[in-house]
This record gives structure tokens, sequence and C-alpha cells, in this order.
């Protein structure tokens, strides 16, 4: 109690006395800010990245693929094996009794992108008019759907408004000449709005393709994916894999999800040592400043540890206002803000937003925590450790 | 017979700096009664403030028998010697070292602050001491916004709030004008007499021993002449 009792005392009079010293406490608070800001920026990006791929897909639909093949890009099914595998039990049918499978040629195009050098890879998908039967969530957002048999895309949404070129009415060179936008679809915010979509037939013509890429099923429910898995696995005409939907996606995002927090933390603890050691250089002549004061308190019989509390709490609470100032930053400049990236995994272009999560805002105010418990720590002990009697003459 | 407070037998304090060992107080002996006012004199270096600190439980000697009231000094450990501060010593320094961002009335509170008195019970007993200084109506007033004099009674306020043993000056007017000054002195005199204060002043202003009622003179760590006052 009596300590708690001086605890809260000498704390009182640190803060107090923070107005009087408001230009140095400030390089710890912007310092620190900057940390957390570029922190949580640079995971915001990563999780943004992720979230778009992670989100894609329902665990009620798989994608089949060639056995060894990581991405639809390197896969080859064969119309055969497209029959076989729409066919699978375990795959939910229409009223009609038709499987709700849809077999899907995968490609790259490059398309122009203002201000860029070089042309970006952006996907193209071969699919059908009917795609809404297998992927609910589509959804025609302007203009209209491409007909079958013509050579006509509809843009994602995402991509879209990453290419000024990709509008209505515009064309774009997807396989032996030009083909006509001719509308903007959405499917909730996941990867496909990263696409074009084409009808599977006029680019099977087009690109001289005889096999599809990948095929996507819906299945009768979460739980028949093991029923369907295993009648392909075990087919001995078949040597493919089935993935459910978000499993193969979020495998999709790992590389760059990596890559990019692997660059976010290098970046934060480089940018951390800094801020750590003007948090040093400040809490330093914090404790120098009133050393008289801190000499005076330990005279009348105040304790070490409430020095070495006080001083640790004035430069956490100095650290965590610049972890809220930074982490706010973060939310206010990059939340929401989509840019467009190449996955190398696919080697396409894949649009997404920076996602700042409360997640990140702990983790970045964490750090700041971290960045002022270290900064603080050594000039609180130095605080506790001053001679009284030498402190006292220096007044 | 009059009741020892503060003994010293064969006291001696040494610093080392470096390689070189330096004795501030050399074998001292020195008994201080309740209700003593003690000047402490001596030309700079002489080892009064060292012994001052000392008595006060600031610093330990170096070799010797330190005693206040039942306690042994000598023996304590630094967390001992704080606690033992917070009990039995209130400290007047030359500078007064008030928290500036505190109000006269907190800062007369501290000490209290290491007791287990109620928030009430600490403001009475603050107010009451401000009374004693004279300063009741300048309570919530800064440091800032008080004079030499006003904040150096506002330090006596806040050394004498706890009821300790001991007074501790370190050249309590060191920083004020003559008449100030005066009044200050004649405040300690008040509290050694009216309220039986034991009192241990270092100065270097002979009319200000002339309000205690001995007189200690130190020179190269020690004492050379004890005198008595009227």
């Amino acid at each position: 109690m009596n300590t708690l009792r001086q605890i809260i005392a000498v704390t009182a009079v640190n803060l107090r006395a923070i107005p009087s010293r408001l230009g140095s406490s400030m390089v710890i608070v912007i310092g620190i800010a900057g940390v957390v800001g570029v922190l949580v920026a640079l995971l915001s990006m990563a999780a943004g990245f992720k979230a778009t791929l992670a989100g894609t897909g329902t665990h009620e639909r798989a994608i089949v693929l060639r056995g060894g093949s990581t991405d639809e890009l390197g896969s080859v099914i064969t119309r055969e094996q497209a029959a076989i595998i729409t066919d699978t039990p375990g795959i939910a049918r229409d009223a009609d009794g038709t499987p709700q499978a849809i077999a899907e040629f995968y490609l790259l195009t490059d398309v122009a992108k203002p201000g860029a050098d070089t042309p970006s890879n952006v996907v193209v998908r071969g699919t059908r008019v009917d795609v809404g039967r297998v992927r609910p969530e589509f959804r025609i957002v302007a203009g209209r759907m491409f007909t079958p048999g013509v050579r006509e895309v509809v843009v994602g949404r995402a991509v879209a408004a990453q290419f000024e070129t990709l509008r209505i009415g515009n064309t774009v060179d997807v396989r032996d000449g030009p083909w006509t936008i001719v509308g903007v679809f959405e499917t909730g915010g996941d990867v496909h709005e990263s696409e074009l979509w084409v009808d599977a037939g006029a680019l099977e013509t087009a690109s001289r393709r005889t096999a599809y890429n990948s095929v996507t099923v819906r299945l009768e429910s979460a739980a028949a994916f093991a029923t369907f898995k295993d009648a392909l696995t075990t087919d001995p005409r078949m040597v493919v894999s089935a993935q459910r939907e978000p499993d193969y996606y979020a495998s999709r995002s790992e590389q760059l999800h990596l890559l990019i927090r692997i660059l976010g933390y290098t970046v934060a603890v480089i940018m951390g040592i800094g801020a750590v050691f003007g948090a040093l250089n400040v809490m330093y002549a914090a404790v120098a400043t009133r050393a008289v004061e801190i000499a005076t308190l330990r005279a009348l019989g105040f304790g070490g540890l409430p020095v070495v509390v006080s001083v640790m709490i004035e430069s956490l609470l100095l650290a965590l206002a610049g972890g809220l100032v930074g982490a706010v930053v973060a939310y206010v400049f990059f939340n929401g803000y989509t840019v467009n990236t190449l996955n190398f995994q696919t080697f396409s272009q894949v649009a997404f937003a920076f996602r700042v999560t409360p997640e990140l805002i702990r983790q970045g105010l964490a750090w700041a925590l971290t960045m002022g418990l270290i900064g603080g720590l050594f000039p609180a002990i130095r605080a506790a450790r001053l001679p009284i009697v030498e402190a006292l003459r220096t007044g | 017979m009059a009741q020892t407070v503060v003994s010293l037998r064969g006291v001696s304090k040494r610093y080392t700096r470096g390689r070189q060992t330096i004795e501030v107080l050399h074998n001292l002996d020195l008994d201080i009664d309740k209700g003593d006012f003690l000047a402490l004199m001596g030309p700079s270096g002489s080892g009064k403030t060292t012994l001052l600190n000392l008595i006060g439980g600031l610093d330990r000697p170096s070799a010797g028998e330190l005693r206040v009231g039942d306690a042994r000094l000598d023996q304590m450990s630094s967390a001992q010697l704080t606690r033992w501060r917070a009990q039995h010593v209130g400290f007047v320094f030359q500078f007064y070292n008030l928290l500036p961002v505190l109000s006269a009335e907190r800062n007369v509170e501290l000490p209290l602050l290491l007791t287990p008195l109620s928030a009430a019970e600490r403001m009475k007993r603050v107010r009451i001491a401000l009374q004693i200084v004279g300063l009741a109506d300048r309570g919530k007033h800064k440091p800032a916004e008080l004079s030499g004099g006003q904040a150096q009674r506002v330090a006596i306020a806040r050394a004498i709030v706890a009821d300790p043993t001991l007074l501790v000056c370190d050249e309590p007017t060191g920083d004020l004008d003559r008449k100030t000054a005066d009044e200050v002195l004649g405040l300690l005199q008040l509290l050694n007499r009216e309220h039986g204060k034991t009192i241990v002043m270092v100065t270097h202003d002979p009319k200000a021993a002339e309000f205690a009622t001995h007189t200690l003179h130190l020179d190269k760590g020690r004492l050379v002449e004890q005198a008595a006052h009227a």
C-alpha cells in the first residue's frame, strides 16, 4: 500500500513535469509513432494481400488440378478428365441433375498500365456464361455479361480500378487480336476481381487450346469433400489433386505474405533501434534534469522501486502515445488503400486493399510498449541508483 | 540529565576517487541532546555537510558507531536507511528543493505519503504545518509563485509535518537576504524552543549560528571548538 502510494505520488510528479519537457518528450512520441506507423502499414499490406487470397472461395467448393501442379497456370486437365471430374460423387447438382462444375482455362495476358514502362500480367479466365451456378457470389456490377462464342470480356472490379485502359467499350488483347470489354463484375472482394473473364469456347478457339487448366466444383456440402477427393484419387484413370478452394488460394499467398512480413519486421527493427536510442536519450536527459527532485524524494524516504516504476511508467505512456499516433496515422492513410502487385507464385497481378486490423494495431502497440520498456528501463535504474548526496549537491 | 539523541563514536568518512582515498571526517566523537539546536560551522571542505549527511542517514560512515535515537545508522542497509529517514528526519535544504510542479500543500504532504495516514488526516496535518510556518494562506501556490523566504518556510513545513525526531538543515539561509534569513532562523528557533525540535544546522554565517543553542566548528574533518550560546 505504502509502495503503491509512493509510486502514484512520484509518477504524478513525473507526468506533471512532462509539459515543461514537451519538446524532448515529443522525440519519444514521434520516433515511436514513426516505427509503429511503418510497421502497421507494411503489415497491413501483407494482411490485405493474404485476406484477398485467403478470402477467396468457400469450403463448399473444390478445385481440381493436374497431380503435381501447384497452381492453375501449370495444370492441364484434358476434356476426358474434365468429364470424369464433373461426374464424381459429392458434387452438388441442379434440379435437372446437371453437376455444378465448371472446367476453365487460365492464362495470362499483358495489359498496359499508365505510368509503367512495362505491361503487367493479368489473369484471363475462360469460363462459362452460367458461372454463377458454381460461384453464386459472381455479379455483374456494370455493363453486361459476355456473350458465349464472342470475343468479349468482363473485367474484375479490382483490376478495373487499377488499369485505366480496362473500361467498358475499350478493347484488350487477350489472344489473337482485340477483345471488347462489355462489363465489370465482382465476386465479394476475392482474388477473382483481379481477373478478366471470357467465354471458354471463344478463348479455346482463339488460343487453340485443347485442354483446360482446372475444374472447380460445388460440393453437396463441406463434408462431401472427403467423398469427392477419395473418389478422384482412387480412380486409376486420374492423376489429379483436389483441394478445398480456401486452402488452394491461401497457399497462393504464402510466399509474398511472408516476404512482406519479413520486410515489415526488418524495417521496424531497424527503425525501432533508432527509436529506442532516442527514447533512452530523452529519458536519460529527463532523469538528469530531475536529479535533484529524485534525490530530494529519496532523501525524504521514498524508495528506489517507486522511482524506477515511475520513470518506466512515464516512458511507457509516452511510447503508448506514440504507438497510438502511429496506428491512427497508418489506419487513416492506409486502411482500404488499394494497390496491385505481382504475385510471384502465379506471375500475375493481384489487386488488394491494405487492411489495418485490430490485431495489427495490437501488434503495433506491443512494439511501442517494448520500445518504451527498453528506452525507460536503463534510465529508470540510473534514477534509482542516483547517489543522493551527490545529486543534492548539484542543486 | 539530558537525553542524547545523536551519538557518534570514532566516526570517520572516507571517499575513494580513482586510486586516491580522501578522509573527510577523522575519528569524530559527538553527542547531541534532545532539544539541542546545533550549528555546524567551518570553512568549505571541512566536512560539515558530510557530517550532516551522516546524521541525517543520507550516507554511512566508513568507520565508527553512529546512533540516532535507538537506531545504529552505521549498521543499516541503504533500504533500511531510507525507511528510517522517512520516520525520523526532516530535511531543510539551501535551495529549498521543493518540487516545482506541486503546490505548497502537496510539497508539504510528501513525507506523509510514506505513512498510513488517510488523505483527510494528511491534509489536516499539512494545514497545521503551514500554519506553524505562517503560510496557511499560501497552500495552493506553486513554488514559483512564492518568494525565497516563503519557499524555505514551505520546506520547513515539509520537514516538520511528519513530526520527525530530528531536523537537519543544510545552509537553510544561504540563498536568502539578511532580513528573510533572520525570519527563517527565528522560525527554526521557535520550532526548537516551543516545539522541542532537535535541530542540526550547517551554516557559514556566524549570525545564523547565533540562533542555535550550540555551535560546533569543524576544520579538516576534526572538531576544533564547541561553543554554547545564551
